[in-house]
């Protein structure tokens, strides 16, 4: 494209290999917060996890029969909507693998829905594959509750607004239903590598 | 949730500059005109996007601090120490200079005249800038809900738009504007000066059981300061709206 900005030279940030941040993002250090509301604080002893299958049919887990189930550690880039991607975060979570066993995740969709009533989108074969986790620790530590604690979806390969945080369950459905950005013209699948921010990207 | 964004697409549209607002020391104001623009909400945001002569880019999101008025646009910048394009905007963008934007953006983070229930706004630093394009539009419109701003900053040179918004609380019946001063402030300052907490909350913010909408926007540790007290003292989460800025400082 021929459009320049006169003067604009920008500042070429090498301190990340050109092929680990997604076109129109920049690498921060930091990890900002970004909601649309208030942080929920939702104890671990009122925290529970619930998947929905087609046929109405769930399981639950609370905090402690959660945390019984095999963690993996997950160290991933993530990208944010908003143009940030930070690399090599460090998570501890259960993976959807885990969490989805046995049912039939070969097509379909999935609604994450969380405390505070946030809700995202995604396909179910985005959730399965060691795609996907219900992180429970970022970097050694606790989720802190403005991250997502106590627990978060973490999809890293999406943007990260697909990443629910304080996630309270997973609803499968034949039936793709937008979430909450995706309803106010966000993109409905959200991959960062194909700059798919906001509805017809 | 009414008021969800139309799906359409969201190309890139030359901007170009016509006018340059220097609001304080680090902040500026930067008015586009902007050909084929669709309109916009008071509290959604636009994506700017720089290119270098060698194809470089860079992208970040601000938000628009005016109501829509044709292909106009503006967004009200802070200068982010060793930030790569807020800097470029402040010092060095001209009038005259076109760069490329798209949106409008968001459809949450909204307001508009004639929405049910009293407003309640409140800005940290350049978190102002959304809640001063709703602040427009309500003395524009000359509706009735009330609408209350607070407003801190650092110091009272830091305060944007601050003539503006004194003349908008004198002149409007049901807008009320009031600062917070957090680090320093002159001799005889009758405001508040320390940084927002319950005690100020409870003094002047519309209270719960009028069930005001909350649009809360700033640094991160602002609103999530103002957020937490908002909801202990009896505030409905599911009223409160809030817009963060990241500790990178950018947008």
């Amino acid at each position: 494209m021929s459009f320049v900005t006169r003067g604009f030279r920008g500042r070429r940030r090498q301190d990340a290999p050109v092929d680990r941040v997604p076109p129109g993002q920049y690498v921060t250090a930091d990890f900002p917060v970004l909601s649309a509301g208030p942080t929920p604080r939702i104890s671990q002893e009122e925290w529970a996890f619930n998947v929905t299958d087609r046929d109405g049919s769930e399981r639950s887990w609370t905090w402690a029969e959660f945390m019984e189930l095999p963690s993996e550690s997950i160290t991933v880039d993530i990208h944010c909507v908003t143009k940030w991607s930070k690399l090599e975060t460090v998570w501890r979570g259960v993976s959807l693998d885990v969490l989805l066993s046995g049912l039939d995740t070969s097509s379909g969709y999935a609604q994450a829905y969380s405390y505070g009533g946030y809700t995202t989108n995604l396909p179910v074969v985005d959730l399965t594959g060691g795609k996907a986790w219900i992180a429970h620790s970022y970097d050694g530590r606790p989720l802190a509750p403005e991250h997502g604690g106590p627990a978060r979806l973490l999809v890293p390969h999406l943007y990260f607004w697909k990443s629910a945080k304080w996630v309270r369950g997973i609803v499968l459905s034949d039936e793709d239903r937008p979430g909450f950005w995706e309803s106010y013209g966000y993109h409905n699948y959200g991959d960062p590598w194909r700059e798919q921010r906001y509805s017809g990207d | 949730m009414a008021g969800a964004a139309v799906q359409r697409r969201l190309t890139w549209l030359v901007a170009e500059v016509v006018d340059l607002i220097e609001e304080t020391a680090t902040v500026r104001t930067v008015v586009f005109e902007v050909p084929g623009w669709a309109g916009h909400l008071p509290g959604q945001h636009v994506d700017v996007r720089l290119t270098a002569e060698d194809g470089y880019r860079a992208q970040r999101s601000y938000s628009i601090s005016a109501p829509e008025e044709g292909t106009r646009v503006e967004i009200t910048v802070e200068r982010v120490e060793d930030g790569e394009v807020s800097p470029f905007l402040v010092e060095d963008l001209l009038v005259g200079d076109r760069i490329e934007l798209r949106g409008p953006i968001g459809g949450y983070f909204v307001w508009e005249p004639g929405r049910d229930g009293p407003v309640q706004l409140i800005g940290g630093g350049a978190g102002v800038a959304p809640l001063m394009a709703m602040v427009r539009a309500r003395a524009a419109a000359g509706t009735a809900e009330p609408m209350a701003l607070l407003y801190s900053a650092r110091s009272e040179s830091d305060i944007v738009y601050r003539a503006e918004l004194d003349a908008i609380a004198k002149a409007s019946d049901g807008i009320e504007v009031t600062y917070i001063l957090t680090r320093s402030w002159p001799p005889g300052w009758d405001g508040f000066t320390k940084r927002v907490d319950r005690e100020i909350l409870e003094e002047v913010a519309i209270p719960p059981h009028l069930d005001p909408t909350v649009f809360v926007c700033g640094p991160t540790g602002f609103v999530e300061t103002v957020a937490s007290i908002l909801v202990d003292s009896g505030h409905r989460p599911d009223r409160i709206r809030t817009e963060r800025f990241g500790p990178t400082g950018e947008p």
